[in-house]
């Protein structure tokens, strides 16, 4: 298996406050990794580190072979970052959303149509409007959207956030779905109950640094 | 797909999906216009002197078009933010310069719009006349004005929508900054109407400075607005 994120010894800061006190962490194409521990133990942070959104101070992280220290703002537009929002358009409808994205990237018309067969969008929830969707079916259209976007590596941020039961199960569906389709899912979650069916492997971090 | 083809793509599709949204929402047709239309009665109201009204027309319509673009401004970074939409593509790695570029022109076409219905205001209830050359240079005047003030507004309402207090900040920073194009855009309407017996003539330099201006303030834009919404 090859190793698709990197991170050894990771130190980040935010503001004057140490996010990561030396993350060591390794993650293989295809694994779904749960990243578990309390409120501020610093899981956000490894997410958006992995994003090149956060600058790494010490030690070294790699992402599909691109180094973070050096060149973090490359690895963007192959790994897709969800948080707590699901970055749609609330005026736009499911497929305008999506459509959208695909036009970001020069995606086909068949790219878009398996994005939304794999996240089960048909038609009638297709043409409605963002902002009428349930928590459920936003972050179904948002998956959609890292799909078009052809991300390699998703990381998602308490993506069972809001969701009902259903929703958790489908949700957790269409993950597996994505990851045999060839994508990489690491996810950040405090309700690790709920996870750790899902997760391929669980990492706790706790103080900024991971066990 | 070159780098240059490939902005150009983006910029098109975030053009396209702001005026979408516009299409959707209606919100220029039903709640700008009107605003805009109510602002050019209150002048009227208040100055209630047809000599007068005719004399200042070309200041009210683009001292109408300023208030009125402060909202368009507000609202189209409003969809942006609301479901963390700006945020997903700073995170994607969209390039920032395309972004501005795509923002720019959908609010250019919107502005555009409504400074159309604010001309034909003026000629109906303030009774300004014009010539074929000076209507010619009034749609000049218009659509270089309005590529400065979609430039510059879209730098400005980037720059703001990460703060807090938004809402307010965003006329004090943008107002003194499109001064210019209030003077230069009515100096050149002034010509185009024949205000108090302007020449048509008159008007091209001040059109100059507009183009001046918006290619200072496209570059500035296209340039400066990364390093803006990543703050």
């Amino acid at each position: 298996m090859d190793s698709v994120i990197e991170l050894k010894g990771v130190v980040a800061v935010l503001g004057n406050f140490p996010a990561l006190a030396g993350v060591d962490l390794s993650v293989e194409r295809g694994e779904i990794v749960l990243l578990q521990g309390p409120n501020g133990a610093g899981k956000t942070s490894i997410l958006r580190v992995c994003a090149g959104l956060m600058p790494i101070e010490r030690g070294s992280g790699h992402v599909l072979g691109i180094d973070l220290t050096t060149n973090r703002e490359a690895i963007r537009s192959r790994v897709g970052l969800l948080g707590h929002t699901n970055g749609l358009y609330l005026d736009l409808t499911v497929k305008q959303n999506i459509m959208f994205w695909a036009a970001t990237v020069n995606a086909t018309r068949a790219e878009v149509d398996a994005a939304m067969a794999t996240m089960r969008v048909d038609k009638r929830l297709a043409s409605v409007q963002a902002s009428q969707l349930s928590a459920g079916q936003r972050r179904r259209c948002a998956l959609a959207s890292l799909i078009v976007r052809r991300a390699e590596v998703w990381l998602l941020d308490e993506p069972h956030a809001g969701l009902d039961a259903q929703g958790r199960d489908e949700l957790d569906d269409l993950l597996r779905a994505a990851v045999s389709a060839g994508a990489t899912v690491m996810l950040a979650s405090h309700e690790s109950e709920r996870a750790t069916g899902l997760a391929t492997r669980i990492v706790t971090i706790d103080g900024g640094g991971a066990r | 797909m070159s780098a240059v083809r490939r902005r150009r793509a983006i910029a098109l599709a975030v053009a396209r999906k702001d005026l979408s949204i516009e299409w959707n929402s209606r919100v220029l047709v039903n709640q700008v216009a009107p605003f805009a239309s109510i602002i050019m009665v209150m002048f009227a109201f208040a100055l209630d002197n047809d000599g007068i009204l005719q004399r200042v027309a070309p200041g009210l319509v683009w001292l109408a078009t300023m208030f009125s673009m402060l909202v368009v401004i507000q609202r189209t970074f409003a969809v942006e933010s609301a479901d963390g939409a700006l945020d997903a593509l700073r995170v994607a790695g969209i390039d920032p310069g395309s972004i501005f570029v795509g923002k720019s022109m959908a609010l250019a076409v919107q502005l555009f719009a409504l400074e159309a219905l604010l001309v034909a205001m003026a000629v109906v209830l303030y009774g300004v006349e014009m010539s074929v050359l000076g209507l010619c240079e009034a749609i000049v005047t218009m659509v270089v004005a309005t590529i400065g003030l979609a430039c510059v507004g879209t730098l400005y309402g980037g720059l703001a929508a990460g703060a807090r207090g938004r809402e307010t900040l965003l006329p004090l920073l943008l107002l003194p900054v499109v001064a210019p194009v209030l003077i230069g855009a009515t100096r050149a309407t002034e010509a185009a109407f024949g205000s108090a017996g302007t020449a048509v003539s008159e008007g091209w330099p001040w059109i100059g400075l507009l183009a001046v201006f918006a290619v200072l303030f496209g570059a500035v834009g296209t340039v400066a607005f990364g390093p803006l919404i990543d703050e």
